[in-house]
């Protein structure tokens, strides 16, 4: 007897079984790994269109601000009082806007699955649930870091290369605190991504997360630089001045936290908000 | 297989799901049956553990599904609500959920040609119509070649081609020894499809039957008598557990009994029969029965 081929299933092998009690279908279906999730995360990230225009536009505001921020204005020369770090974060500001766009990427990671209704295919197949969230951290941090490192560093000979050029001071990255501002623009910005991707699962909707994540990334800092500094003491613990410490961005420079100290403080938050999401993706109904 | 066992889900204080116990066996289709609002979708959704029940266990296949290593071998499923994302093209959200499993492209391309997406495959999901939004579904469901299959109204929006191609699709399941739970509002599609059925009303379950025992319950099905001598033919096949009723005229609707033994009573007796058919109540009729108590919403009176 041949083989009889049904619609979409392996083909039944050789003679009908003999009237199976316990019947026992064929699959392709194998284990859910997490590698396995990675790579059906990285499948869904680099498919969507907002996550390709959103990168590019970040890579061109890295960059390019950098070298507006290099061929404009008074040329950068190294004193005492400005150091060779603080003319480098300067050059980097395109990253305090990148983040908002690649906030956008982290926050959809989660906030647009459930707005249209594929996270109950994606938690179906993957009942577990917290793989996914590991997954979409792994991905977008794999993304991000590699991306915004490459970036940082372009900048950084881009910017250099533009301000000796105009006669400013020839930086290099053995200058003290040179290569932790750049790397650390990077860093800052990888982990800002992974707090975005916390609030898009915790808020579960688009609209509450991005607006929550732009209120503490772009709102709030500037709304406390107006209070009066009495009140002001926990400044350089809000998420954007103690990441920005690391590079040269803290908003509250004269009491701000040294740039280790803060960047802990950053990933403490990512931590705590990483962990809040987790709970609740493994508690609540889909 | 499926086994539900005393299953309840509350949504603040309206209790969706109460008490619910039922057993889905494979090789057969069993259809899922229940007015709006009677618990089907919730109950879907905890068979696949998208929803925590308040108490009560569900095991697919004899597991706890979520604890299942390898899930899509176990239990594929179509949810009523949505579950695409239309940003990504057909062949990439299959191929999402696909890479969960470590399903390759010829499994993606397979059902992707079973759904008869070809064509659009490659198009963003966002555009399809519900019709085709349902193949993209079904094609989601059938990825891992799963032990149990459970659909939420799979011919909804479907052209008749579809209603076939589902229609043939869920026996072909059965047939090989797989489980599969299907709802549907459409009764004379699912008196075609499945042999099992489960009814819910308000959460609970209503009955739990063949489709032919179900429907043989109902009434409508019977004997449908014609005489001249309705009054003693009544009162001559009086018994219990027989029910005849006349409305006055020549005619008597009988149940209880079959046509043959009306048959012989009345040539007994000498009474002359005009007419003795035997009559068959819809899936359709059957279900109206027995959910009319049941019914979350009823179509308003017209006036």
């Amino acid at each position: 007897m041949s083989a009889i081929t049904r619609p979409g299933l392996a083909p039944t092998q050789g003679a009908p079984a003999p009237a199976p009690m316990t019947p026992a279908p064929t699959t392709v279906a194998g284990r859910v790994t997490l590698a396995r999730v990675v790579r059906a995360e990285w499948t869904k990230l680099r498919a969507l269109r907002s996550t390709r225009w959103c990168t590019l536009v970040a890579v061109v505001l890295i960059v390019g601000v950098g070298a507006l921020v290099a061929g404009s204005g008074a040329v950068y020369h190294v004193s005492p009082g400005n150091s060779a770090a603080a003319g480098i974060s300067g050059a980097l500001l395109g990253v305090l806007i990148a983040q908002l766009v690649l906030g956008v990427v982290a926050v959809l990671a989660f906030s647009g699955e459930y707005g249209t209704g594929m996270i109950r295919a994606t938690l179906a197949a993957v009942p577990a649930r917290l793989p996914v969230l590991w997954a979409k951290l792994i991905v977008l941090a794999g993304l991000v870091l590699p991306v915004s490192m490459v970036c940082a560093f372009v900048d950084f000979f881009a910017a250099t290369a533009i301000e000796s050029s105009r006669g400013g001071s020839a930086i290099s990255l053995t200058d003290p605190g040179v290569l932790r501002t750049v790397a650390g623009s990077s860093l800052y910005l990888t982990v800002v991504v992974i707090i975005a991707l916390a609030l898009g699962a915790l808020l579960r909707k688009t609209a509450a997360g991005l607006s929550v994540f732009a209120a503490v990334f772009f709102v709030i800092p500037i709304v406390v630089g107006t209070l009066p500094h009495s009140i002001t003491g926990w400044t350089p613990y809000l998420p954007s001045n103690a990441g920005g410490a690391l590079w040269g961005q803290s908003a509250t420079s004269a009491q701000a936290l040294s740039p280790w100290t803060g960047f802990a403080v950053l990933c403490g938050y990512a931590v705590v908000l990483t962990a809040l999401a987790a709970w609740q993706l493994r508690r609540r109904d889909a | 297989m499926i086994e539900i066992d005393g299953l309840t889900k509350r949504y603040g204080d309206k209790t969706a799901v109460d008490g619910l116990s039922f057993v889905v066996e494979p090789g057969v289709v069993t259809g899922f049956l229940g007015p709006n609002g009677a618990g089907k979708s919730t109950t879907m959704r905890m068979i696949a553990g998208l929803d925590r029940p308040d108490s009560g266990t569900v095991r697919v296949n004899g597991k706890h599904y979520p604890h299942a290593p390898a899930p899509m071998a176990e239990l594929g499923i179509l949810l009523d609500a949505r579950s695409v994302h239309p940003g990504l093209s057909a062949r990439n959200n299959l191929l999402a959920l696909a890479r969960t499993a470590g399903i390759g492209r010829r499994r993606v391309d397979e059902v992707i040609e079973l759904a008869g997406l070809a064509e659009v495959a490659g198009t963003r999901a966002g555009g399809f119509s519900l019709g085709m939004g349902q193949r993209l579904g079904v094609a989601a469901a059938l990825l891992g070649q799963p032990q149990t299959v459970v659909l939420d109204e799979p011919v909804n929006g479907l052209d008749p081609d579809g209603v076939r191609w589902i229609r043939l699709l869920l026996k072909s399941l059965a047939a090989e020894g797989r489980t599969v739970l299907v709802s549907s509002h459409l009764m004379s599609e699912m008196a075609q499809t499945a042999t099992q059925l489960v009814v819910l009303g308000r959460g609970k379950l209503i009955t739990e039957a063949s489709v032919e025992d179900f429907t043989a319950h109902a009434t409508g099905t019977g004997v449908l008598v014609r005489t001249p001598e309705p009054v003693r033919l009544g009162q001559l096949l009086a018994a219990p557990g027989i029910t005849v009723m006349n409305d006055g005229t020549d005619l008597l609707r009988v149940s209880g009994t079959t046509a043959e033994q009306i048959g012989a009573a009345a040539w007994r007796a000498h009474l002359p029969l005009y007419e003795l058919t035997p009559t068959h109540a819809s899936l359709e009729e059957a279900f109206m029965q027995v959910t009319k108590d049941s019914t979350e919403y009823h179509a308003g009176a017209t006036r």
